[in-house]
């Protein structure tokens, strides 16, 4: 093996006892504040349930992973929670979805303003053909940021956390899509933290990066853990092992076709000690 | 190991065939094009010099020799052009988008299925008969042929060009960078100003551009509403010529030196559709280099 690959070796080895070791301070979430919370949560599109009686809550200042296989409707609780389902006909959410007290699905809550309190960051990059600093600046100028000193400080501090800022700092004003894929993702993080929303919802983030890529994001969400609620949708266990303090795993009723919540605990006893013989089926391999 | 299989030359027989076929019917569609273009460069160039975009109409004088000299110009029908054309683009081009983002962003409902419809039958509406429908409407009402009811007969040609493709090249913008704009709290209207229309925009133009050629070109509307005329006119409530009123008037008319300006106006109005092509597509080329 070459010298250089072996650098590389333990440098992500490295990282990943680090990462290791900030999921470690954090087995402990009882304590934390409720920020989301679902209580016999229903989703559905035009007569079709896809989501039947969620309950689950999401922590404050914590990282949750949704996990489940494909169709058991993590995405569609993950878009339920900033209501991104709006604008599909026939899509509705019923029983009681939280954030911070109030249901997010009741008559005054407006989804324009719940979504400058929840960010989101797609599965597959989505950068706008704007430049860099504009993609970025989108957000800001939403919520009435117009001094170009205050915005590109800004725009630096979130590209410095997305950990982007040192390989576009000479080129904040070209176009975006110039960036290659992992980078673009890293754009995307940016730009949904740059307004400082209080929940961050991943979907997949990482599906289409590479594992060192990966790895840079994981860092990141331990470190936006301490500002923002996380909530994490992956196909990837390890990623949920790694990368989060609580777990839920969801499951399509065969019957039904909906998608159910067979288990939600700390993201320690759902991987070693699972009390729902699907779930450890899952987390072991056995299923899906 | 790997041999060739028994078909191996029939296979490569027929891709080279239908490759032939392909490039055959790209010629053959080419060569009208070619044949008009350089047939009008060829006839027009002649005609092309100072007096040409100089003067207007004067009168034909027959020289002491029998020839018939003095063709005069077209530049009343250079500035009526642009000035008509320019103003039917006013109307039509705010109409026409909007209409087209209406189409795109809000496609569901009854209201979309009508105009939806309306735009197709209207674009497929003989220029003819929305020049006798401006003509019954304007002209016989204000008793007076006027620029202004070219302008709107060619702005009504404008608006369904502009319109469907509007509607299509936004439905091409994907739907994940609404998505993205959505979650950052952007309300529809500030998604589709600042996300959609932009992205889209190089593709409007385009559909803006045909529409300006299609109206720079039509002539059948404008002999019912401009009518015509023989000076450099600038009033809007007044008849005005346009280059393809002349091009229809000098071809004629029995002199040749008439004849001759009819072919530099047409090729002058090949090049006025081909410098502002090119220029709009220069200026709004995407930029993600």
């Amino acid at each position: 093996m070459s010298e250089a690959r072996l650098l590389t070796n333990t440098n992500s080895l490295r990282r990943n006892v680090a990462v290791g070791a900030l999921v470690r301070e954090r087995e402990h979430t009882d304590t934390l504040a409720h920020k989301l919370e679902a209580k016999n949560f229903n989703f559905y599109y035009g007569t079709f349930q896809a989501l039947s009686d969620i309950s689950m809550v999401m922590r404050e200042h914590s990282i949750t992973a949704i996990i489940g296989p494909s169709g058991c409707g993590k995405s569609t609780l993950l878009r339920a929670i900033n209501r991104m389902h709006d604008q599909t006909p026939g899509a509705r959410g019923n029983g009681q979805l939280m954030l911070d007290g109030q249901n997010i699905y009741g008559p005054e809550t407006d989804a324009v303003l719940l979504r400058r309190r929840i960010g989101m960051v797609f599965q597959r990059p989505n950068v706008f053909a704007k430049s860099i600093f504009d993609n970025i600046a989108y957000g800001l100028r939403i919520a009435g940021w117009h001094d170009r000193k205050q915005l590109a400080a800004r725009v630096e501090q979130c590209l410095r956390q997305a950990a982007l800022w040192d390989e576009v700092k000479d080129r904040l004003h070209s176009s975006a899509l110039g960036l290659s894929g992992g980078q673009q993702q890293r754009l995307c993080i940016a730009r949904a933290i740059a307004p400082r929303p209080e929940v961050l919802l991943m979907d997949e983030p990482c599906s289409a990066l590479d594992p060192i890529a990966t790895l840079k994001v994981e860092e990141l969400m331990l470190e936006l853990r301490r500002e923002y609620t996380i909530v994490i949708v992956t196909h990837n266990m390890q990623q949920a092992a790694r990368a989060s303090d609580e777990t839920a795993f969801m499951l399509m009723d065969p019957a039904t076709r909906s998608g159910q919540l067979i288990e939600f605990g700390p993201t320690n006893r759902i991987f070693t000690n699972p009390q729902d013989k699907r779930t450890e089926d899952y987390v072991t391999g056995q299923f899906g | 190991m790997i041999t060739q299989a028994t078909n191996y030359r029939r296979r490569k027989l027929v891709d080279y065939g239908m490759r032939g076929l392909t490039i055959g019917a790209t010629v053959l569609a080419l060569i009208p094009l070619v044949l008009i273009l350089s047939y009008v460069v060829f006839r027009g160039a002649g005609a092309l010099n100072i007096a040409f975009f100089t003067q207007a109409y004067e009168p034909p004088v027959v020289g002491l020799d029998g020839e018939v000299g003095n063709a005069g110009g077209v530049l009343h029908g250079i500035i009526g052009s642009l000035i008509i054309v320019g103003i039917a683009l006013i109307m039509a081009l705010p109409i026409g988008i909007l209409a087209g983002v209406f189409l795109a962003e809000y496609p569901s409902n009854s209201v979309a299925t009508v105009v939806r419809f309306c735009t197709d039958v209207l674009s497929a509406a003989p220029s003819i008969v929305i020049g006798v429908a401006a003509y019954v409407l304007i002209v016989q009402r204000t008793h007076q042929f006027s620029a202004l009811a070219g302008s709107v007969a060619l702005a009504v040609l404008m608006v369904p060009v502009i319109t469907r493709t509007t509607e299509e090249i936004l439905k091409l913008v994907p739907h994940t960078m609404r998505e993205a704009a959505m979650a950052l709290g952007a309300p529809k209207w500030w998604q589709t100003l600042t996300v959609v229309l932009p992205t889209a925009m190089s593709g409007i133009m385009t559909g803006v551009l045909l529409a300006f050629a299609r109206a720079t070109g039509e002539t059948a509307p404008l002999l019912l509403t401009v009518l015509g005329n023989n000076n450099v006119s600038v009033k809007l409530l007044e008849p005005m010529a346009a280059l393809p009123l002349l091009t229809y008037k000098y071809t004629d008319t029995p002199f040749p030196a008439q004849n001759t300006l009819a072919w530099g106006t047409a090729l002058v109005l090949t090049l006025l559709v081909l410098t502002v092509n090119l220029s709009v597509r220069w200026a709004t080329r995407s930029r993600t280099k």
